[in-house]
């Protein structure tokens, strides 16, 4: 059976509502006054966009929204957006020293989010374009947290940016890619509109090495932002791979975003194969948009997954069915349509998945969604820059503080360069980018807005800000390494 | 079980705690539900000739998310009439033979206080009060703290009732005065029987910043008002200690200012309250606070050992000296307890930038402090040598007893400022040599 909407508008916009809803006055005044105003604050340090912290949690205490939030999007543009996304938990939540002292951190994402809400609401324009302006123009190929990021910092600089999207909507992965309850479309295309405002132009609907060559944009631009991401998910390579319901989780959330939300089809049993974060994204909303029986299919056991435990715990909550040390060997069907798993049991021999031989057996499915993670640019990136220097893994290989890569011109960030990490590491590799231009074109470094730190006020600590050096609680750096260190 | 009940001045209660005169204690149907929550005595809001008062009344002072840290009124005495308040302090002092009920009085002239003061004793009441404090409305028209402020007239008035009285007098004294001790030694001499304190301070607590005028808001203007809850309480406990440990008052203390909690009563009784009057704790959270005040009290006692409240009165006031009199060469320097410190460094920054610069922020290799021991984080650490003991890493602090202060042996004999000097002028020592 094809797969179709299954909810009214009514209960689907009720399922995916806001999983955090904004904060009431109250609770947030409460909770602002929770922080200690740390000096040389671990969250700080546990923030590659180095956003102070403190000093916004105070401000919000103190009445001040806006300058709650002009101290966030200064440090970090996309600062409403990580407000929702942001893996808190391991990142500046994980080190609030709160969690020593009473066992539960300042709830620092669902703050950023109060402040910022406000000035997107209102209208409130916190950031501002130098008005001296260098006449640099910088082509950022892709228009996601890192080229996003880039641009924004770039034009605060004085530069020129021109934003080039493949895509009808600027904001990559933010604009198409997040679960619906964690952050609707909206936020992202505000922000994506805010860094219009700093004096960006966006040139969507055209795709580099397609509608305009690399040689053009090198001889037309200054310099060039390489930060176009990862492609989709790898083929899982069994028979029924090409049947209509099997789909990219990508791709899955993406309709999601772009159409009404009742207009979605899911399946009534869809089965969502991974284990990452991906697939938690691609099982809830599965389950959300109504499918009665939502499963995560994975080959390994659950504490192999790469999904974050919060993550999983979500899943649970949310009904999903979860099947551990199982991989798909066939995608089965019914006149033309998926109608089930062919699944067989695995073991795991030195860190080798087996199949166990003659161990197979169908789940009944009628959506299979495909969460194995992304594969890097590789072709892409050879195609568009033939001399540009990849490392081992396929990423770009750069210097992690500049952003430049081996061609004189191009820097690169976001997931292409880091392999695939979360949205705040994009942001501030495109900000380190833009600040490395800088230096690129005026011999000019950029430091600040930095925090007191016990090395002083005026000079700031490379331990001062997560931005120069983010230190990471050890729950993270397991994170970091179970997920092959990307 | 230690026997919590008081003679103050020939004044007996139940228990120490007192309603004090004001919002809480204007009408029998206060003190019945007072008495009836455990309280052992009410002394009735001030009465005097009828007034009126405006609308509104009350302001406070708000720190973050804690409300009536401080908390100030312009309500005065009571506007009911002398009549009505007489009429149910009489109810309720039938109703309640063994409770303390003090009538608080304020009225002007010599006839008017022997009036009133008989008046007071055909009602039943155990004593009369004479608010001499209120620093709002009242003194204007020669009464309250204009009394309190001019030991003179304190001295004049409360002779005058003293001519009278045949039930004891406690002389309600005000802090808006420089020398507390001399409106208290003023009363002792014309024979009060004791003294309570303190009144309110003259306070603004607030200005709205929209319109610009200060709360209490009264059609667009504002008033001085009486100043207290829980931030006057040091104030209070200072002028309490003054005048239980001058020679020339030596009459009983009724301790008012700031108590909310068994512990604030405890601290004025040890420093010379016999009884201890609430008012503030009452209006934020009604009369039933005095349950855990009674019965935590209690417990204190029983830890220390102590069989009666009375065996705690003045404990704490002779080591309360003059500052000539302090050992210069005590030393205590404080320590970091590395297992409780969570790394928030706010010991580091008020040392540095608020005090003497003793601490250091050492950056350890590997794991610092925090969650999970954040790896790099700093670790604060004491530099004993710059150490001089003010306690205020230990105040900041937000982990009870991360950091503790550890008294030092110097070896050196104990040696005041007074000894110093005397030690200076006998060529007995050098000069203690300047703070680099």
């Amino acid at each position: 059976m094809p797969i179709s909407p299954r909810l009214g508008p009514e209960a689907v916009a009720a399922n995916m509502a806001d999983y955090k809803p904004r904060y009431k006055p109250q609770e947030a005044l409460l909770e602002a006054n929770r922080c200690l105003f740390c000096f040389d604050a671990p969250c700080i340090q546990a923030c590659p966009t180095g956003i102070d912290i403190p000093s916004f949690i105070k401000k919000i205490a103190n009445g001040n929204l806006t300058g709650a939030a002009r101290t966030i999007l200064t440090a970090n543009v996309l600062g409403a957006s990580c407000a929702r996304v942001c893996p808190t938990q391991v990142l500046c939540e994980g080190a609030c020293v709160m969690l020593d002292r009473e066992g539960d951190p300042v709830k620092i994402g669902r703050l950023q989010r109060y402040a910022t809400d406000h000035v997107f609401e209102k209208n409130i324009s916190v950031l501002k374009a130098t008005a001296k302006t260098t006449g640099k123009r910088v082509a950022i190929i892709g228009s996601g947290p890192a080229g996003l990021g880039c641009a924004a910092e770039l034009a605060r600089l004085g530069h020129s940016p021109v934003v080039f999207e493949k895509t009808a909507k600027a904001g990559g992965l933010n604009t198409y890619g997040i679960a619906y309850y964690k952050m609707p479309p909206k936020v992202s295309l505000e922000e994506v509109e805010m860094i219009r405002g700093l004096g960006v132009e966006f040139r969507c609907g055209i795709e580099v090495g397609k509608d305009i060559t690399t040689a053009r944009l090198e001889k037309e631009f200054d310099a060039i932002f390489v930060g176009i991401g990862l492609s989709g998910s790898p083929k899982l390579n069994v028979p029924g791979e090409s049947l209509p319901e099997v789909v990219d989780a990508l791709h899955f959330i993406a309709q999601i975003r772009m159409q009404p939300l009742h207009k979605v089809p899911v399946g009534e049993r869809a089965a969502v194969i991974g284990g990452g974060n991906t697939a938690i994204d691609a099982v809830t909303q599965a389950r959300r948009l109504g499918a009665q029986d939502a499963a995560i299919v994975y080959r390994r056991t659950q504490s192999d997954m790469s999904a974050y435990e919060f993550e999983q715990e979500l899943a649970k909550i949310d009904g999903a069915r979860f099947l551990f040390n199982v991989v798909p060997v066939e995608i089965v069907s019914h006149g033309g349509h998926v109608s089930g798993l062919k699944l067989a049991r695995t073991t795991n021999v030195n860190g080798q998945v087996r199949i166990l031989p003659g161990t197979e057996f169908i789940e009944p499915f009628d959506m299979v969604i495909k969460a194995i993670g992304e594969e890097k640019q590789v072709s892409l990136l050879k195609t568009l820059f033939p001399n540009l220097e990849l490392d081992q893994r396929g990423v770009v290989a750069h210097d992690a503080d500049t952003g430049r890569t081996n061609l004189p011109k191009v820097f690169a960030g976001g997931d292409c360069a880091n392999g695939g990490r979360e949205v705040v590491d994009a942001v501030a590799e495109g900000k380190k980018a833009a600040r490395g231009m800088h230096v690129f074109f005026a011999g000019e470094k950029v430091t600040g807005p930095l925090q007191a730190s016990r090395l002083g006020v005026k000079d700031g600590a490379p331990m001062g800000s997560g931005f120069d050096k983010p230190i990471r609680v050890p729950e993270l750096e397991e994170e970091y390494f179970k997920r092959g260190g990307k | 079980m230690a026997d919590l009940s008081i003679n103050l001045a020939g004044i007996k209660s139940p228990n120490p705690f007192w309603v004090a005169s004001g919002p809480p204690s204007n009408t029998a149907y206060q003190a019945h539900r007072a008495f009836e929550a455990g309280w052992g005595g009410v002394v009735w809001k001030t009465i005097g000739d009828p007034i009126v008062n405006v609308s509104s009344r009350y302001s406070a002072l708000n720190l973050g998310q804690t409300r009536m840290v401080g908390f100030n009124n312009i309500e005065l005495i009571t506007d009911r009439s002398p009549e009505t308040n007489f009429r149910e302090l009489a109810e309720v002092k039938k109703r309640w033979p063994h409770h303390a009920v003090i009538a608080s009085l304020m009225v002007d002239t010599r006839e008017r206080w022997h009036e009133f003061v008989k008046r007071a004793e055909d009602a039943g009441a155990d004593g009369v009060e004479l608010n001499f404090g209120c620093p709002h409305g009242m003194c204007e028209r020669g009464m309250g703290s204009a009394v309190g402020q001019n030991p003179k007239v304190t001295e004049t008035i409360v002779g005058w009732v003293k001519e009278v009285a045949k039930i004891p007098v406690i002389t309600k004294l005000t802090p808006n005065i420089t020398d507390v001790t001399s409106a208290a030694r003023a009363a002792s001499r014309a024979k009060s029987d004791a003294i309570s304190l303190i009144n309110t301070i003259n306070s603004i607590t607030q200005v709205n910043l929209d319109n610009l005028c200060p709360e209490p808001f009264v059609g667009g203007r504002s008033t001085h008002g009486g100043y207290c809850g829980p931030a006057v309480k040091p104030i209070a406990l200072n002028m309490v200690q003054c005048c239980a440990a001058d020679p020339e008052v030596r009459i009983p203390i009724s301790g008012i200012g700031g108590i909310s909690t068994w512990r604030d009563a405890a601290e004025f009784i040890a420093l010379g309250s016999t009884s201890v009057q609430v008012c503030t704790a009452i209006m934020h959270h009604g009369f039933r606070i005095v349950e855990d005040m009674a019965d935590s009290l209690n417990d204190y006692l029983d830890g220390k050992g102590m069989k009666s409240v009375s065996e705690l009165i003045g404990k704490a006031v002779p080591a309360l000296q003059k500052w000539e009199r302090l050992d210069l060469h005590y030393k205590r320097i404080a320590t970091i307890n590395y297992d409780k410190c969570i790394g928030c460094n706010l010991c580091y920054i008020a040392c540095e930038d608020g005090a003497h610069q003793a601490i250091a922020l050492i950056s350890p290799d590997g794991y610092g402090l925090g969650p999970g021991r954040v790896p790099g984080k700093p670790i604060p650490q004491i530099k004993e040598k710059e150490c001089v003991g003010c306690n205020l890493c230990s105040i900041v602090c937000p982990v009870d007893d991360c950091i503790t202060m550890v008294s030092v042996d110097t070896g050196e004999p104990h040696m005041s400022w007074d000894d110093y000097q005397a030690a200076l002028a006998r060529g007995e020592v050098k000069p203690i040599p300047a703070h680099p």
